[in-house]
């Protein structure tokens, strides 16, 4: 009963959550946002994923059993935006709505009607974009990447519907990344200086300025697909004067950054959770930050990579080869940072930290794979083929989602004011780690032997390695409806979490009850 | 029943195994280049596990012997200059060990010049087609693996899916430079034992090079998504000894020429409907049906249908013209250069009499040539 009186104390009227559906249509609430972004990226988690469980289902077999060539390139398009936009993306500004604000000790992000409206006017572009998969003619069926002239003159009218809703898509994470920014330099504590920030804090504030920088090239890049298919424009169509291989310099100038987008925060969610679970401090703070610094910038000087094959200059593939090398500098200081935090320190192996181990090391073999993506001459061989496939997966589900899934479990207890069932967690962790090796790894092998990728029928030296892939697939797909049930099962109820329930946590937002209540920081806190 | 089925089970499992032997690695290919390219390939793949051993070991140490458990106090050091300096240079030294074989192997890859052979090669969808620069001599060259196969009606043959009708040939001992581009969109032409992969750009041309020293049988796949059929449009090579290819290489200009001489003598001569029919499905099998369907029904939205509608029933002149010329700006390729005049005539026919279209046209070999000749 004393509790329940306490929590009464502490929240007076206007810190009540409303109601009803309105509380989510109209919430200006960071933490109801928060909410909403991160359930909304795992639903698209499942959509995504079970578009992927069509295309191993497929590919189980040499042959064509279950679906047909064309629905199939739509599979493998749809599963890339949704994964890229609908997941991975909403997910970490989800977690950058919710851990922001309490991380610098402001009260909300800084502009919270328009948080509002970004999250909302998703859920309209993947509605759209689902949809369109049901049109006369399907689905957009030219990869993610959509090269031109596959997306303008030989595709489907859904295209119009796919560029309409990649805008909104872009709109929305402009507004995401304007909120970040201008939350994180107005809004921190009194004595938070930026070197003071948690690097998940700088991670993000970086992520936010490459969003700025690439969103609106991607618009501009849908934006003359559609002209070119539906106004008579010829920007990548040579008989008109166009040329297709600037469709992928505009698209990788866009794309290459992109990727960092997806792995910035990622980096910011690893540095929080190994100093908390080896309880000793973050290794070389200062140097992580200028690490993250010069992989931003560096990421506009290495898009060609993605196009050795197009036919460039020699020296240019030079420029692009050396520049992408170099990216690995930093990336590795990153991971030696980490290893040297670990390095003597008391280390426990909760589930966050299981996934945070986790990442080091996959998120390592594909910056391996990277690296030897990056050397032009072998390159040719392993473009556009599985290797390419395992080596982008590695990065982004072991990498970029194992993130999510530690930081998910880091901040639950924050979040719900319960701790999740650890047994459950860990169970989670193992099946999703082996699956995913299973799923992933022998797709190098795969790549090398020279499948290429985006086909929907193989030649029969590849059977073997496909069938061990799909069951991979199969039990990492079923592997996440343990998470699910996690979450439910935490959401519900649990042990009470305390405030700080990691021993070696750091950070404003431990400072708070756990769950946190719906207003925090109403007055900033001093630091020190 | 159930026993039965599970020795037949039990027995698949070695066939399977042994079916094909799975190679798990890059080829070594053929040519000096492409062992080039492998020998880079093993080196950055070993200094990556060299690396890797050394990272995830310390990281494995710390786990085992840094544990909570083991009563460990931790340490409270959080930064050495030292150290980072050591480990921002040390990786940077390295990497500068691998660019510059990487940087020479890269220069010979891209020099093109002296070649003794040269080969264009389009891409469309979904074939690749040859013209030797020196000779009068072209062709198309499509997959030959039967339909029934893919769709598991048929056992699958030993090079499911990585077999031509007209694979390409070429000497051996001699620098061959290909020419690339296509007529549609984007394709990429890759031969993994020459270590050649290069996009064929519509409206652009590209440029590679293979000297292969081994004569053989060289399979490979189109490396960029084209479409539905990407899947769908191998590449195959054939490498002979410098007087087999001569020899070769004149009969197949023979062969041309004979071929337009024969067309110029159809050109007065009519077929029969059974004939125009027969020969207009296996062309139309060949050629047709990727995009349209056998059953002639396309796929709505995407390839339009033939069956009942305007142009198939009624409009004869514009139905040879889209056949022959093709319709810009969509997927409708000209076949006028692809197919004979003999050909040409019976797809039409067989397109204009087949899936209930009944409208009695005989289109013959001199209907065709007037549009041709536009």
């Amino acid at each position: 009963m004393s509790t329940v009186v306490g929590e009464m104390d502490h929240q007076d009227h206007h810190h009540h959550a409303p109601s009803g559906i309105t509380r989510w249509l109209f919430t200006t609430n960071h933490k109801d946002i928060g909410s909403m972004y991160l359930w909304f990226s795992f639903i698209m988690f499942l959509v995504g994923g079970s578009m992927a469980m069509v295309i191993r289902a497929e590919l189980f077999q040499p042959g064509l059993q279950l679906v047909d060539p064309h629905f199939f390139n739509q599979m493998t398009t749809v599963h890339g935006l949704t994964m890229v936009f609908g997941a991975v993306m909403p997910a970490f500004t989800g977690l950058a709505n919710w851990m922001i604000p309490m991380m610098i000790g402001a009260p909300d992000m800084a502009l919270p009607r328009m948080n509002n409206w970004s999250f909302w006017i998703l859920p309209f572009a993947f509605a759209i974009l689902l949809a369109s998969l049901f049109m006369e003619g399907g689905g957009p069926a030219f990869g993610w990447t959509f090269y031109a002239p596959l997306s303008t003159t030989y595709s489907s009218d859904s295209t119009a519907l796919f560029v309409f809703s990649v805008h909104i898509m872009g709109i929305s994470s402009i507004m995401g990344a304007i909120n970040v920014i201008v939350t994180i330099m107005n809004m921190r504590a009194p004595g938070m200086n930026y070197m003071k920030m948690p690097l998940f804090v700088w991670t993000w504030l970086i992520t936010a300025f490459l969003l700025i920088a690439v969103m609106p090239v991607l618009a501009g890049a849908v934006t003359m697909v559609l002209t070119d298919k539906y106004f008579g424009t010829s920007f990548f169509d040579a008989a008109g004067g166009g040329d297709p291989v600037m469709f992928q310099h505009i698209f990788w100038f866009f794309g290459h950054p992109e990727v960092y987008i997806m792995i910035l925060p990622s980096f910011g969610i690893i540095s929080a959770i190994i100093p908390a679970f080896s309880r000793k401090p973050l290794f070389g703070y200062s140097s992580m930050v200028y690490a993250t610094g010069a992989i931003a910038i560096l990421s506009f000087l290495v898009w060609a990579h993605h196009m050795f094959t197009t036919g460039m200059p020699v020296a240019a593939e030079m420029f692009f080869m050396y520049a992408t090398m170099l990216i690995s500098v930093p990336t590795g200081v990153k991971v030696f940072n980490w290893v040297a935090t670990m390095w003597r320190g008391s280390i426990t192996f909760e589930t966050p930290m299981l996934f945070a181990l986790a990442f080091v090391i996959l998120f390592t073999i594909g910056g391996f794979s990277g690296l030897m993506l990056a050397i032009t001459p072998v390159d040719f061989q392993y473009h556009d083929t599985y290797f390419v496939v395992a080596h982008f997966h590695y990065v982004l589900v072991s990498g970029a989602i194992f993130s999510i899934m530690a930081a998910a479990y880091y901040w639950l207890p924050k979040w719900t004011g319960h701790m999740y069932d650890e047994k459950l967690g860990r169970l989670h962790f193992w099946c999703s780690l082996i699956s995913v090796n299973v799923l992933f790894f022998p797709m190098h092998f795969a790549g090398l032997a020279g499948m290429p990728r985006r086909i929907p029928d193989y030649s029969l030296q590849f059977a073997d390695i496909n069938q061990i892939v799909s069951i991979g697939g199969f039990a990492f797909g079923l592997s996440q409806l343990i998470f699910l049930w996690v979450v439910i099962k935490c959401v519900k109820g649990g042990e009470k979490a305390p405030a700080k329930p990691w021993e070696g946590a750091e950070g404003l937002e431990w400072t708070v009850p756990s769950p946190a209540p719906y207003h925090t920081f109403e007055t900033p806190p001093e630091v020190k | 029943m159930r026993t039965r089925l599970i020795t037949s089970l039990l027995a698949s499992i070695p066939f399977a195994a042994s079916a094909q032997s799975s190679q798990l690695n890059l080829t070594q290919g053929v040519t000096e280049i492409s062992n080039r390219v492998y020998d880079l390939h093993m080196t950055i793949f070993y200094i990556c596990c060299v690396i890797g051993l050394l990272v995830f070991g310390a990281m494995f140490w710390s786990m085992i012997a840094h544990r909570k458990k083991q009563g460990v106090k931790p340490a409270t050091f959080h930064e050495n200059v030292k150290v980072e300096i050591a480990w921002t240079v040390i990786p940077f030294l390295i990497l500068i060990g691998m660019a510059i074989p990487a940087t020479s192997t890269l220069i010979a890859m891209e020099d093109t010049s002296e070649s003794d052979v040269t080969v264009l090669v389009t891409g469309s969808q979904w074939k690749w087609h040859y013209k030797y620069f020196d000779h009068d001599v072209e062709f198309f060259s499509l997959l030959a693996t039967q339909q029934e196969q893919i769709n598991n009606r048929l056992d699958k043959g030993e090079n499911y899916l990585l077999e031509v009708d007209r694979p390409l040939v070429i000497p051996t001992g001699k620098k061959v430079r290909f020419l690339i581009t296509s007529d549609d969109v984007i394709h990429s032409w890759w031969v993994p034992d020459f270590a050649v992969k290069k996009d064929a750009n519509p409206g652009f041309i590209n440029e590679a090079w293979t000297k292969v020293d081994e004569p053989g049988i060289y399979r490979g796949q189109c490396a960029e998504l084209c479409g539905k059929d990407h899947g769908f449009m191998p590449v195959v090579v054939i490498a002979k000894e410098p007087a087999e290819y001569d020899a070769w290489i004149t009969e197949q200009e023979q062969i041309a020429k004979q071929a337009k001489a024969e067309e110029q003598r159809l050109l007065a001569m009519s077929m029969t409907e059974a004939e125009l029919m027969q020969l207009g499905e296996s062309v139309y099998l060949g050629n047709c049906a990727a995009c349209h369907q056998p059953n002639g029904q396309g796929i709505p939205g995407v390839f339009p249908s033939l069956v009942g509608t305007d142009m198939v029933l009624n409009d004869l002149p514009a139905h040879i013209d889209i056949v022959v010329n093709g319709k810009n700006g969509t997927a409708m390729q000209a076949f006028g250069n692809q197919l004979s005049l003999r050909e040409l005539a019976a797809v039409i026919t067989y397109e204009r009499n087949a899936w209930g279209n009944s409208t009695g046209d005989l289109v013959q070999a001199a209907d065709v040539n007037e549009y041709k000749n536009n």
